[in-house]
């Protein structure tokens, strides 16, 4: 018998976040499925930013910030104490609202994470089998020994994820990946999201509701909760199609049709 | 309230679905009025009324297209300009039928009418009746009056099928009446899908109103089952 359950990637169970005594994220269950694009929406500062960082224990630089419950990856809790922070970010890689590319060539900045994680393999084809997953071989080819300051912002961008898929994660963190950008250069990391789902797990957090609708297969609509302690949390998760065209939340309702506020 | 000018561009398209659906309501009933008197005159200006209703469902299928482009609308909205878009093209088609009827007027031309209209007329006054609450269902999302209005279809289906028999008759009895019976037949035939359509228009307000897509049973059905 077929088993049509869909196959989570990773999975939120009461996940709280704090800084300090300050609860920023709230209650968080959700499942995030495999090989799908996952958007999380939401007003500025409901903690959408603060939830995507927990993915992959990007909070841990925050010295007063730590969580209660737990994220799961493959059954593993990423806070569990035998964890390894720099493996968890191995595995769950991500991608800045502003292209943070290294000062070094093209080349270096794919092949220098892959050093690091000990890869053996022949760093040539590495360069461009992720140059290539990232669309953006075909523009630099040419000149991989130039710095990757010479690129354009939507290239330095796709650099950068080039960078983050040589490592070969599971899952891709995107933070507001195309607010820099200009339209063509969005549109661009767009389509490549769609490709890149074909491998990876995506999960983006965005202020673009168009862009959530246009990429994303679901999406997490957070808020701050009702009680005014001003913690976020995720209100509704749902299909995308469902959350733009119907969503059972009326705040949610709101918020996409732009009467929050 | 955020979003003021959209919502009211918003209101401005009910307006001017309302605008349409009189119209149309207008048109119905003076093609069966007309009809009823043999008043050629008025059935050409019927037709000719026609044009002016065509341009209005295009000048709103226009101005939903803009709201469409520039608004980006979502969830209750994109719903509300999408089905507004089938509702105006359901107007028209009503409005043609009404235009269908008047032509059999003209083309009647010295023909006497082949009985006295008893039945025709209160399918018109019902079908217009319906469509009038349906429109007002649609504008103030009334999901309750959207649910209850298509049921009142089986009476213009029942006079429907009274008309039908009673031309059958005729014809039987006489076959040289065929070609006035068939026009009759044309003109009660109109007037019950006129009826149909109006169902639409309710399936359409519960859909905006709920996000539900159902069809309302049985009401397309011009001949009933027993």
């Amino acid at each position: 018998m077929q088993n049509n359950q869909p196959e989570i990637a990773i999975e939120t169970k009461n996940l709280f976040i704090f800084y300090g005594s300050f609860a920023a994220v709230s209650e968080v269950n959700i499942k995030i499925e495999k090989q799908k694009v996952t958007a999380i929406i939401g007003p500025s500062g409901c903690g959408k930013s603060t939830l995507l960082r927990a993915f992959n224990r990007m909070n841990d630089f925050v010295p007063s910030s730590y969580v209660t419950g737990e994220i799961l990856l493959q059954g593993q809790n990423l806070y569990s104490k035998n964890i390894d922070p720099v493996e968890v970010r191995r595995k769950i890689g991500m991608v800045f609202q502003k292209p943070n590319p290294f000062p070094k060539s093209i080349y270096e900045n794919i092949s220098w994470g892959a050093k690091i994680n000990g890869f053996k393999g022949n760093m040539d084809e590495l360069v461009e089998q992720s140059l290539r997953g990232a669309a953006l071989w075909d523009e630099v080819k040419d000149k991989l020994k130039k710095s990757a300051y010479e690129l354009s912002g939507g290239q330095q961008q796709r650099l950068c994820i080039a960078r983050t898929i040589a490592i070969q994660p599971e899952i891709i963190l995107m933070d507001e990946p195309a607010s820099a950008l200009d339209p063509i250069s969005t549109l661009r990391i767009e389509e490549l999201m769609q490709e890149l789902k074909q491998n990876y797990t995506i999960i983006i957090v965005t202020h673009n509701m168009q862009q959530a609708a246009r990429v994303s297969d679901y999406t997490a609509m957070m808020m701050l909760e009702k009680d005014g302690s001003r913690s976020g949390t995720v209100i509704e998760f749902s299909e995308t199609k469902r959350i733009f065209t119907n969503p059972k939340d009326k705040r949610t309702e709101d918020y996409v049709t732009g009467r929050f506020g | 309230m955020i979003r003021k000018t959209f919502e009211h561009e918003i209101q401005h398209v009910k307006d001017e679905v309302l605008l349409l659906g009189s119209m149309v309501e207008h048109a119905i009933i003076t093609s069966v009025e007309t009809l009823k008197k043999r008043d050629i005159k008025g059935a050409e200006k019927i037709i000719t009324e026609d044009i002016e209703i065509n341009k209005k469902r295009f000048a709103i299928e226009n101005q939903l297209m803009i709201l469409i482009a520039t608004q980006q609308p979502m969830a209750h909205d994109l719903r509300l300009l999408a089905s507004t878009m089938e509702i105006i093209s359901e107007l028209e088609r009503m409005g043609d039928y009404a235009k269908g009827i008047a032509s059999i007027n003209v083309r009647m031309g010295e023909e006497t009418l082949l009985k006295p209209l008893i039945d025709i007329p209160r399918m018109a006054q019902i079908g217009a009746d319906m469509l009038h609450r349906s429109l007002t269902a649609f504008v103030k999302e009334d999901v309750e009056a959207a649910k209850a209005i298509p049921a009142e279809d089986d009476e213009v289906d029942g006079l429907y099928n009274q008309v039908y028999r009673e031309l059958m008759l005729f014809i039987i009895q006489d076959p040289k009446t065929i070609e006035r019976a068939n026009w009759l037949l044309w003109v009660a035939h109109n007037l019950e899908r006129v009826a149909d359509r109006v169902t639409n228009i309710c399936e359409r307000t519960i859909f905006i109103a709920t996000g539900e897509m159902s069809e309302i049973k049985g009401t397309d059905d011009e001949f009933q089952t027993k």
